[in-house]
């Protein structure tokens, strides 16, 4: 099992890999193969290199980061909730997210100091997180959790859409699509240092969590005899997801259903253990934001057609998939 | 109802006649003209008489949008909705091909005449569309010395054959970018660029990818003045690899406003473009 498991790891980390490379070489700028490579390590050929630097770079990149981001907190969510529908996306935490940044983006508080903006992404994804734990309990039942979830993630909606509406840029009100789809398109290295400090510090925080997940499973008069202390594991993942969903969202808008997909599929393959599906659900995470990246760029080059209407495509069946389940296990 | 307006409308112009009040319109001529277009709008405020033009759109008065902001304070504005056009009791409407449908059928109905312009696509429609506008509201003499004016100018910036031309680009949120199918595009190319979007195989206007544009190597990216409030779209202006790219001279004194549409103000565009050539002239000789 545990061969099995390390073997499973690897083809993760195989595929992100293999992706990563894809995303680089995919792009509307017909480069040959030899040329980006040599462009990118050593820096040859002027425009080259500022194409493969600057322009793919960032997005292979920024779509690792918010692939572990959103796959990482999906399944720390669901361990957390012990429910597997509680996905950054699904219960509004990615939406309010979105709302923190566009408050920032609109205020003029993102051009005050650049980490404004993902600081205040980070508030609007713990005040959600927060919210659902109050409305739906730490034991949440699925019918509260989805209703909530849907209650925070409308209201979260339709004030990003004032917001927007409001602005005194013609632009704004038509990136509503953006923040509640999501898109890697035209992000520079910018974004990249916005993000990226706060989805490895999540990620950092996310590992100190595994243990205590892992016992919660038991239940959590197991776990608390186990000796860990509950409150402090859920401050701690709460802390972790919003650091890690409110950067991605920051910089990436709200792409729904990578944490509840992958997840799920990967608890086939290694059970259901925390300690063991969180570290394969972010390389997991990783590959679909890559792969879904790419297929954007290779269906729509020039339309920047948003992430989220793959990932819903892909995803939508899958929770109702669960939902059947669900009901053929009640009967 | 609407009839009695209209005739009593007409009744009033007649007693003006008799009374022999200063009659700066010609009699025949629309003497409450409202516009509900940027273009015609502007062209307008260049050619009516004093008091003529009743009211204008508020994109005029919009500086992002409109280089004759400062006139248009003058006005009262109008959001180009049927009702409010039509309780100004207009007796011409000047409206664009763009404008909503709905609302120029709606004043049609309603007995407004309406004549509706095109969108400049190219230099040589802008006499054209100045005397469209002047006939309507009735000041050809006005049109004529206009278009005279611009011709003149034209002909003043036109490009001396054999001429080594620079290679440019338009960019605007999103990546937008215009072709030689546009009012920009054929500006830029009076001013003697070539338009790495045209080469890139934008007609009208499109999208024009980033890594496209870095890869043409233009010698001058002209890009759009960002609005207030942030937006997403316009980040790609501020991206690193557009300010790597590095301008070997000052970005041309011109802003959006100033070809937007058809009207002389485009000359304002044309000749910030031609000082930057000479200034990539003289920077790469």
């Amino acid at each position: 099992m545990t061969r099995c498991y390390s073997l499973i790891l690897m083809a993760l980390f195989a595929a992100v890999l293999v992706l990563f490379a894809g995303s680089l070489l995919v792009g509307p700028a017909a480069i040959g193969l030899g040329d980006s490579l040599a462009a990118l390590f050593r820096g040859e050929g002027e425009m080259v290199t500022l194409v493969m630097r600057e322009v793919r770079l960032p997005r292979a990149i920024l779509g690792v980061l918010v692939g572990v981001a959103l796959g990482l907190s999906g399944a720390a969510m669901q361990g957390l909730l012990r429910n597997p529908l509680a996905e950054p996306g699904l219960i509004g935490t990615s939406a309010s997210a979105a709302l923190g940044a566009v408050l920032a983006l609109q205020t003029g508080l993102a051009a005050a100091f650049a980490l404004a903006l993902p600081l205040a992404a980070l508030l609007g994804a713990l005040i959600s997180v927060l919210l659902i734990l109050a409305l739906a309990g730490p034991r949440g039942a699925i019918q509260t959790l989805i209703l909530a979830g849907i209650g925070i993630s409308a209201l979260a909606s339709a004030l990003t859409s004032l917001v927007l509406n409001l602005s005194p840029n013609p632009f704004a009100a038509s990136e509503i699509m953006f923040w509640m789809m999501g898109s890697l398109a035209d992000r520079s290295m910018l974004h990249v240092g916005l993000a990226a400090p706060f989805i490895l510090g999540g990620m950092l925080m996310m590992t100190r969590a595994w243990r205590g997940l892992d016992a919660l499973t038991l239940g959590e008069d197991a776990a608390a005899s186990m000796g860990v202390d509950l409150m402090r594991l859920r401050l701690w993942v709460v802390f972790a997801t919003a650091a890690m969903v409110g950067a991605a969202t920051a910089v990436a808008g709200a792409i729904g259903f990578v944490g509840l997909v992958v997840p799920h599929l990967l608890r086939r393959a290694v059970g259901a253990s925390p300690a063991r599906l969180l570290p394969a659900s972010a390389l997991g995470g990783a590959a679909v934001v890559l792969a879904a990246d790419i297929v954007v760029r290779v269906i729509a080059p020039d339309r920047d057609l948003k992430l989220g209407v793959l990932t819903a495509l892909v995803g939508s069946p899958f929770f109702l998939h669960l939902i059947l389940r669900r009901r053929k296990d009640i009967a | 109802m609407l009839g009695s307006v209209r005739r009593s409308e007409h009744m009033l112009a007649g007693l003006a006649l008799v009374a022999g009040l200063a009659q700066p319109v010609a009699a025949d001529a629309p003497r409450r003209v409202v516009s509900i277009n940027l273009c015609t709008d502007q062209l307008a405020m260049m050619m009516a008489a004093p008091g003529q033009l009743v009211s204008v759109s508020n994109l005029a008065a919009d500086p992002y949008s409109s280089a004759m902001a400062k006139e248009a304070e003058a006005y009262p504005v109008n959001h180009g909705l049927a009702e409010e056009v039509f309780l100004m009791r207009p007796d011409l409407v000047l409206a664009g091909r763009y404008t909503a449908k709905a609302t120029v059928d709606l004043l049609e109905r309603l007995g407004v005449p309406v004549v509706t312009l095109e969108p400049a696509r190219s230099l040589s429609e802008i006499p054209d569309h100045i005397r469209i506008v002047g006939g309507a509201i009735g000041r050809e003499a006005e049109a004529e010395a206009l278009v005279a004016r611009f011709e003149a100018d034209l002909a003043a910036l036109s490009v001396p054959e054999d001429q080594v031309l620079p290679l440019a680009a338009l960019y605007y949120a999103n990546g937008y970018s215009l072709g030689s199918n546009s009012l920009a595009g054929q500006v830029l190319e009076a001013a003697g660029y070539r338009n790495a979007a045209a080469e890139a195989g934008l007609a009208g206007g499109g999208n024009l990818p980033l890594e496209v544009l870095i890869m043409a190597m233009p010698d001058l990216v002209v890009r759009g003045t960002p609005y207030p409030g942030r937006s997403r779209s316009e980040d790609i202006l501020t991206h690193p690899a557009l300010d790597a790219l590095g301008q070997g001279v000052a970005a041309p004194d011109l802003s959006d406003n100033d070809w937007i549409c058809g009207t002389p103000q485009v000359i304002h565009a044309l000749r910030g473009l031609v000082d930057t050539r000479k200034a990539l002239e003289k920077a790469g000789s």
